[in-house]
């Protein structure tokens, strides 16, 4: 198993590649300023946000049970997932009672927390992702490398040789526009043909029993609408307390995450049409053990805009696939630990701790901070990096004892003068992507005893 | 004990002491600016999120901006309209499938916002929930006096409502998936037009 400074140091090894990733996700974060400077209360809506997020996480019991009460009341059948096993056995057996063996599926990160899609297909059901950018991915067999943009990691030219392999595009065929429309047909008939639809949740309101689904696209009310059986899956912190909260809400997501002032289409589910089956997923999958957390369970609060990933230096330069977990960037490496410490021990030193995740985001994790303390916990656990660990045994005695130290500097001078290919080499990480310095010919304590008279 | 009775015990060991959700009722009764810079914020924004702002003074005059190829299915829910193609009246629960064939779609609007050029389009409106997204085509109607400022001031507009489904929409289908051009018409409407009702 790879980690992250591995899969980034795949991702770094073609730089003009690096940079385009770089300079687009940049550029959406730009978008994302311009966005939020026009709304002059903007810091008050976050602060708001984040309160109200505090209030639900204080009071989530009740929360869940009035809403599962409210959406029963509105005809939604309420199940419970304690974890992504439960959760794909419940999509699977309402499948089956329908006799389904193809489904339609919206964007929803929860079922690729959950590893859905492969489960079901060893199950022998289809499953068709139908946001654009997620389709490509599924025909390129990865994951989402982002929540928001879940191909930003592929050039136009890559997603028509997968069209032409796939969807019978023209061979090398890569405008976006015709590479769209092709997707289009291609789609229009998958919704009009299943019978089941999948969808996320962006959020789930207490007071009503509602849930609402945001996309540009249209995708997941062109399934959910032409389905039989909507099936909706959500974890258990996408609860706000009251409808007129949305206001809040829908007013900070999309301007953080793409900059557009709201999404194209933010629809309201409430009850099932008329003959058809609708159908609420609540999922734990270690939402109780983080929110027991004191000092994480602000990361709960997320709203899955991927503001922290567009702006983060590590992300933008390492690609969404370097963190090896759904949720990918400065949140994913706050959530991941959460699930698994050990096979995610990596991620919260994929940071600078520059702390413009946090200064971004919409409903004001402290998500730097919790990277620092995630840091704290997963050493102390035992599974922080052993050679770092002796590295850092060696830096303390070296710097506890004055003659130890006079002599490693010494040292390192003589090395790096009269033998450089000693450090100039790719055993050092620090010689990788840069050029080792000149030594100075001595050190200060040398130089300041020769000139202090 | 059930999943359901685990997961809530879980929650209540875990959840933090209780805090109050704050006021936002400083939003909500914040004094709208006035109708005509409302009007015209709506129209700059709807245009740039790629929607067609469309003034017209009467339902009547609607129709002199449509562009209807002959033979193509319309459908629409505003009796005044009902003659501009055949077959154009919106029957309530249709079946959905039935509805792949539509080329436009002509619905009212209950109002819009100006902040970001939404507008709120429920099941009422839309007699079968998938046409205004399964339309190639979309057109809304708003009276101008129901632009409101913005999120706040919708979401107590619906207040005491109820709707079984219900939608904000605001531009057409899009796109940037690819490389992030915009691409407009990606599943639902290649276009959005508004018309504003001025009277």
């Amino acid at each position: 198993m790879k980690d992250h400074a591995a899969l980034a140091e795949a991702f770094n090894k073609d730089e003009q590649r690096v940079d385009w990733h770089d300079e687009t996700l940049w550029w959406v974060r730009q978008k994302r300023d311009r966005a939020s400077h026009q709304i002059p209360d903007w810091e008050e809506l976050r602060e708001a946000a984040s309160q109200i997020k505090h209030n639900v996480l204080s009071d989530l019991g009740n929360y869940l049970e009035q809403f599962e009460k409210q959406a029963i009341g509105n005809g939604i059948t309420v199940h419970w997932a304690a974890d992504a096993k439960e959760h794909n056995d419940i999509v699977h057996s309402i499948l089956k009672r329908h006799g389904i063996t193809q489904m339609v599926k919206s964007k929803s990160m929860l079922t690729e927390e959950c590893h859905l899609n492969h489960f079901l297909e060893e199950q022998g059901i289809n499953v068709v992702d139908s946001d654009l950018g997620e389709l490509i991915v599924q025909l390129a067999k990865e994951p989402p490398s982002h929540i928001v943009l879940p191909c930003i990691h592929k050039k136009k030219e890559e997603i028509g040789d997968i069209f032409h392999e796939h969807l019978g595009s023209e061979k090398g065929e890569s405008d976006p526009q015709i590479l769209t429309e092709t997707a289009r047909v291609h789609l229009r008939n998958t919704f009009l043909t299943r019978r089941a639809a999948l969808t996320g949740v962006n959020f789930a309101v207490a007071e009503t029993g509602e849930f609402v689904v945001c996309t540009n696209e249209g995708n997941a009310d062109m399934g959910a609408h032409l389905s039989d059986v909507h099936i909706a899956s959500m974890g258990i912190e996408k609860l706000i307390p009251k409808r007129k909260h949305l206001s809040v809400f829908l007013r900070l997501l999309t301007r953080s995450a793409t900059g557009q002032p709201i999404t194209t289409y933010s629809s309201h589910f409430k009850r099932p049409r008329p003959g058809q089956e609708m159908h609420i997923i609540l999922v734990d999958n270690g939402r109780s053990v983080q929110l027991g957390r004191e000092d994480f369970r602000n990361s709960l609060k997320c709203i899955r805009c991927g503001a922290c990933m567009n702006t983060c230096p590590v992300y933008r330069r390492s690609g969404g696939h370097s963190y090896h977990t759904a949720v990918a960037g400065p949140i994913g490496s706050i959530l991941a630990p959460n699930l698994d410490m050990k096979q995610y021990a990596d991620l919260p030193f994929a940071s600078t701790l520059c702390g413009s995740c946090t200064n971004v985001c919409p409903v004001k994790i402290d998500i730097h901070d919790q990277l620092y303390k995630w840091r704290q916990v997963i050493v102390k656990e035992g599974y922080g990096d052993k050679k770092k660990a002796a590295a850092m045994q060696a830096m303390a005695y070296t710097l506890s004892s004055p003659k130890v130290y006079r002599i490693a500097g010494k040292a390192g001078r003589l090395v790096m003068k009269y033998a450089p290919f000693a450090v100039n080499n790719g055993l050092n990480p620090w010689y990788k992507q840069r050029d080792m310095p000149e030594p100075p010919k001595e050190s200060f304590g040398e130089w300041y005893a020769k000139n202090r008279s | 004990m059930t999943t359901r009775e685990k997961i809530l015990a879980d929650v209540r060991k875990s959840q933090p002491p209780l805090v109050a959700a704050p006021d936002i009722t400083l939003w909500e009764n914040r004094q709208q600016v006035d109708g005509l810079t409302v009007l015209e914020t709506f129209k700059a924004v709807a245009g740039n999120v790629g929607s067609k702002v469309i003034s017209v003074e009467s339902i009547a005059d609607i129709k002199t901006h449509l562009n209807i190829i002959p033979g193509s299915r319309v459908l629409t829910s505003i009796p005044q309209l009902f003659d501009v193609a055949t077959d154009a009246a919106l029957a309530a629960g249709a079946t959905p499938h039935e509805l792949e064939n539509v080329e436009l779609a002509i619905l009212q609007a209950e109002f819009g916002i100006a902040e970001n050029s939404a507008l709120w389009v429920t099941e009422k409106q839309m007699g079968t929930r998938v046409l205004p997204f399964i339309c190639q085509h979309l057109a809304l109607v708003v009276n101008a006096g129901d632009i409101v400022a913005d999120m706040h001031a919708a979401y107590k507009r619906t207040q005491g409502s109820d709707h079984s489904f219900a939608t904000f929409i605001a531009g057409p289908s899009k796109t940037a998936d690819i490389e992030q051009s915009l691409v407009l018409g990606a599943h639902g409407p290649r276009s959005l037009s508004i018309f504003v009702l001025t009277t």
